[in-house]
């Protein structure tokens, strides 16, 4: 540093890697959203980046290895694992964003209301986010799925289910965290009304977490899916999804290329989504920051 | 081991030479932040021998605190050490290894915490944590240091300590807390206490108990003690040297009833004079000395003096950096004025218009109404407030905390009425009933004839416009998703005070005028600013609607004493200008009696005294009230030395199951049967002197 130029300190200490706190700072959350922003590009442009379509059969040109003609190998019905990964792109992103905004929009609202009207109306709410969460929330969501029957939005509905009492809890705690605050005395004090006083001032300042917990939760959804998937509910047969295509290549040990590849798309995108999640923690609150 | 006795070397040949146990040489911390190197502990060199006590002291952001957890290298990322030396005990704390420096911590030298509800472990008990602390350092056994431990929790102060022991913080108050820590700190008979602002979070009654303990721990033990604190009275009650820092650097050095009586740095002169004096009330003199701007940006900090944009007695030479140096036998200070021989005059009393300080405007700003002066404004009457506490069973009796017990008080048009109290008496419940914020339990709030106690929040909401609020925490009471300019112009809006956005604007650079912020603060949000600027913000809020009325909760308790100082100045300037009526709530007396016409004292939800400021001061009438008064520290060591403290034992009783009659009597030391049975009426003793005590002034 040029400080020690400047004052003649001897034993200038630099601080502990600079190197590793900008790239915990920049470099993971940036790398995260890379990745995400990657899937994004392919799940829109998918047709275009491969001559094949992903539901044509050829049986001929089954359980290939990886190949010039086929970069990922084909499936037990010859259809190529790379374009099916591309399309299964699209479903996994969706559906992973959709559970989550949806279930944050609801769950905040729930917490919202539960916060602020206190009494009856908190107790009962709050209870049956209890209920909901006392489930281990892959199981309910599986029973949930097959009742209603296979397929892409039955599914998102189960986990719609059981995805919105975590955004109710936190929604709830934040707002009871913000109300104690001297600035919602002194709007009080102004006269505002509790409505005014809830969506101008107490929410604008609960919504930092909320963010956070939404960005790191959509590669938890997205793996949630793709459990349900491989556990055959989620899609119907031959749309590609990655969760559906391990389960196929589950039993294939010497043809690893099937289930391998659908495997590591999920592990890159949920670990993005968590990069960048922690990107958005500690954007949003440099207190939490670990040097 | 090495010599002992590391001599100082020739420049600092003061009466300390020899055998410092601590001799800290040229220390330099440095914050390597992402806008660049903090320099927050700038080349700081002192010793203090055996038994000394050795005041710091300094504004938030002048590095006394970063100093004091250098010393036991207790800083971390992005905060390093690096250059000088510390010498304790002969060894340089900065090179020791992590194992050596571990026989220091705890061993050679103890710390004592500002914040004592979060310096103890919650979950284990006073035991577990003090019988650690001696037997980590292997010199005795469990049982040993059982019994040890406590000894010392009965020096310290603590009753029972054989039950105490088995209790879990949790259980104790914050001044018991306190005591513990300090019964942790010397369990290893350290050579060296250091304590950091040991007394800022507790009130002033338990200050004086906590700084009467270090005094008598220092005399009994021979500790040497570094105490740091922003308030100079604590400083002179307890120490004999005092070291002041500004911007990382100190600044003067010497005797500290010296440098109190006679400061030679214009910091210090500032520090000193900017505190409102308990003892020493000038009637007519509302203006205290304050000195302009903010310390220097500590990423950019001035080639030259680093006083010198905010300094009185500014001269050319000021330009360059001055060294600290000699001026007095044992007294060194960093000033060209002072180095070539110059004094520090006392500042001129008739600062601000004395003359018509008294005579204060009859104009209700902006005013439809003119109200005359004297006109009630405000009549409490039997108000009480009680909150229900969360059941512990199911089939438990409900418990209540009885914040408030009967308070009546009238406030009249253009008065300031100071409300004071140790923390638990309701002081913040009450405001917060005035303002309906809380609906009291019972009783009646008149304000403006019409009474608001249980009315709807619909039918307070015209009385708001007259009635306002600021609040103790700057950095909480501001909407931190809002820009100053929405902060500002929403009440005006809502409350239809201005009628389009041009009024509106123009309304808001009126108001950041009169507070004294720039125009362009409007545009950017509240974490932009310092806390005292914030403050002003905070009270330009209150100010917009216009009220007549402004409740004040602590609002300058959170803020450095020049700061404290400006705001004060502002609220007494804004008074005489629109003729406002304050509520000024505050712990500290010497502020209270220094703004306030009337005070009332407040004891567990009780009135205990009401009178004129100068008479409540000068002729207290209700035990409590001398205690309180006899509690705060003056920074004056003659005056100090020669006061008669009347020690406050015990702690308040538990507002849950308070004592039946009189609420002080369980401290009372005049108490007598009747004080159990019968609550004394708040009565008027003398003229306009209410005092609620069966003995009224024989104490």
């Amino acid at each position: 540093m040029s400080v020690a130029a400047e004052t003649g300190v001897t034993a200038v200490d630099k601080p502990k890697s600079l190197w590793r706190r900008n790239f915990r700072r920049y470099g993971l959350p940036g790398f995260g959203a890379a990745i995400i922003v990657v899937w994004i590009l392919i799940a829109a442009f998918a047709p275009l980046l491969t001559p094949y379509a992903p539901d044509l059969v050829d049986v001929t040109k089954r359980l290939q290895p990886p190949s010039q003609m086929h970069w990922l190998g084909t499936d037990m019905l010859g259809r190529d694992v790379l374009t099916r990964l591309f399309y299964g792109a699209r479903i996994s992103l969706f559906t992973g964003i959709v559970v989550v905004v949806v279930a944050a929009v609801f769950g905040t609202l729930v917490g919202g209301i539960a916060a602020y009207s206190r009494g009856r109306i908190e107790e009962v709410t709050m209870r049956i986010t209890d209920l909901v969460l006392c489930f281990p929330p892959i199981i309910l969501a599986l029973a949930i799925a097959a009742a209603l029957g296979i397929g892409a939005v039955n599914t998102i509905i189960a986990m719609l289910v059981v995805w919105w009492p975590k955004f109710a809890r936190l929604a709830r705690s934040m707002i009871i965290v913000q109300r104690s605050q001297e600035y919602v005395e002194a709007a009080m004090v102004v006269g505002y009304s509790p409505a005014r006083i809830l969506i101008r001032h107490i929410i604008p300042n609960s919504v930092g977490p909320l963010i956070v917990l939404v960005t790191l939760d959509v590669g938890n959804a997205i793996i949630t899916f793709a459990g349900l998937s491989f556990l055959g509910l989620g899609v119907v047969p031959p749309t590609p999804e990655w969760g559906s295509m391990v389960a196929e290549g589950r039993e294939l040990i010497e043809q690893w290329w099937v289930a391998a590849f659908p495997g590591l798309a999920i592990l890159s995108i949920v670990l993005g989504f968590n990069f960048m999640g922690d990107g958005v923690r500690d954007w949003l609150d440099p207190k939490s920051r670990r040097w | 081991m090495q010599d002992l006795t590391r001599i100082s070397s020739a420049e600092t040949a003061t009466a300390q030479d020899g055998a410092a146990i601590l001799d800290v040489r040229d220390l330099r911390t440095y914050f390597y932040t992402d806008e660049g190197v903090v320099r927050a502990v700038d080349g700081i060199s002192y010793s203090v021998p055996p038994g000394e006590t050795l005041g710091i002291v300094g504004e938030s952001g002048s590095g006394k605190t970063v100093a004091a957890l250098s010393l036991m290298r207790l800083i971390d990322d992005p905060a390093r050490i690096v250059g000088g030396e510390i010498n304790f005990d002969g060894r340089d704390v900065v090179k020791l290894s992590d194992e050596e420096l571990r026989k220091i911590r705890g061993g050679g030298i103890a710390m004592v915490f500002q914040d004592p509800m979060t310096s103890l472990n919650p979950v284990l008990n006073i035991a577990r944590q003090l019988v650690e602390t001696m037997v980590v350092h292997g010199r005795l056994t469990e049982e040993q240091a059982l019994e040890r431990a406590i000894k010392l929790l009965g020096r310290m102060g603590i009753t029972a300590p054989e039950r105490a022991v088995d209790s879990y913080p949790h259980q104790f108050s914050g001044g018991m807390r306190q005591r513990v820590m300090l019964a942790m700190g010397f369990s290893n008979e350290p050579q060296l206490l250091i304590a950091d602002e040991p007394t800022t979070a507790l009130d002033v009654t338990i200050q004086a108990q906590i700084l009467e303990l270090i005094v008598e721990l220092n005399r009994d033990f021979k500790t040497a003690i570094v105490l740091i604190s922003h308030n100079l009275g604590v400083i002179a009650s307890v120490c004999s040297r005092v070291v002041v820092m500004y911007a990382g650097e100190i600044v003067e050095e010497g005797p500290t009833e010296k440098i109190l009586a006679d400061p030679r740095h214009p910091y210090t002169w500032a520090l000193i004079n900017a505190v409102p004096r308990i003892d020493r009330h000038v009637p007519g003199q509302r203006r205290l000395v304050t000195i302009d701007g903010t310390p220097p940006d500590p990423l950019n900090m001035p080639a030259g003096c680093r006083f010198a944009a905010r300094c009185p007695f500014r001269i050319e030479k000021c330009e360059q950096h001055p060294e600290l140096l000699e001026i007095a036998p044992g007294r060194k200070s960093r000033c060209w004025v002072t180095q070539a021989g110059g004094d520090l005059p006392p500042p001129e009393t008739s600062r601000g218009a004395p003359a018509e300080a008294k005579a204060r405007p009859d104009v209700h700003h902006g005013s439809e109404t003119v109200i005359k002066r004297g006109e009630r404004m405000l009549e409490l009457r039997n108000v009480v407030k009680h909150f229900p506490l969360p059941k512990t069973t199911l089939f438990g009796k409900q418990k209540w905390v009885h914040a408030i017990n009967g308070v009546s008080l009238d406030i009249a048009q253009g008065e300031t009425v100071g409300l004071v109290g140790e923390s638990g008496c309701g002081k913040s419940t009450l405001a917060r009933v005035i303002a309906r914020i809380h609906e009291p339990t019972a009783g009646s709030v008149l304000f403006h004839g019409q009474d608001i106690a249980h009315a709807s929040q619909a039918q307070v909401r015209p009385l708001r416009r007259r009635m306002q609020m600021v609040f103790q925490d700057p950095y909480a009471s501001l909407n931190p998703r809002m820009t100053v300019g929405d902060i500002l112009g929403e009440p005006l809006r809502f409350h239809e005070v201005t009628h389009n956005e041009k009024e509106t604007r123009e309304r808001i650079a009126e108001l950041l005028d009169v507070v004294g912020l720039p125009q362009k603060a409007a545009a950017r949000y509240p974490h932009e600013f310092s806390g005292g600027q914030r403050q002003r913000i905070s009270i330009a809020r209150a100010l917009s609607v216009r009220p007549d009325f402004i409740i004040a909760d602590e609002p300058i308790s959170a803020l450095d004493v020049n700061i404290q100082a400006q705001i004060i100045n502002l609220m007494i300037d804004l008074q005489e200008r629109f003729g406002l009526t304050y509520l000024f709530i505050a712990h500290d007396l010497a502020v209270v009696r220094h703004i306030s016409d009337r005070v009332v004292v407040l004891y567990l939800g009780s009135v205990m005294e009401i009178a004129p400021a100068d008479t409540l001061f000068a002729e207290p009438l209700h035990p409590y009230t001398r205690y309180l008064i006899s509690a705060v520290p003056i920074p004056d060591a003659t005056v100090e030395a020669a006061r008669q403290r009347l020690p406050l034992q015990g702690e308040p009783p538990s507002t849950v199951d308070p004592p039946s009659g009189c609420p002080f009597r369980t401290r009372c030391p005049i108490a007598q049967g009747i004080c159990a049975e019968v609550m004394p009426p708040v009565a008027e003793v003398r003229p306009n002197h209410f005092v609620a005590c069966h003995f009224p002034g024989q104490f």
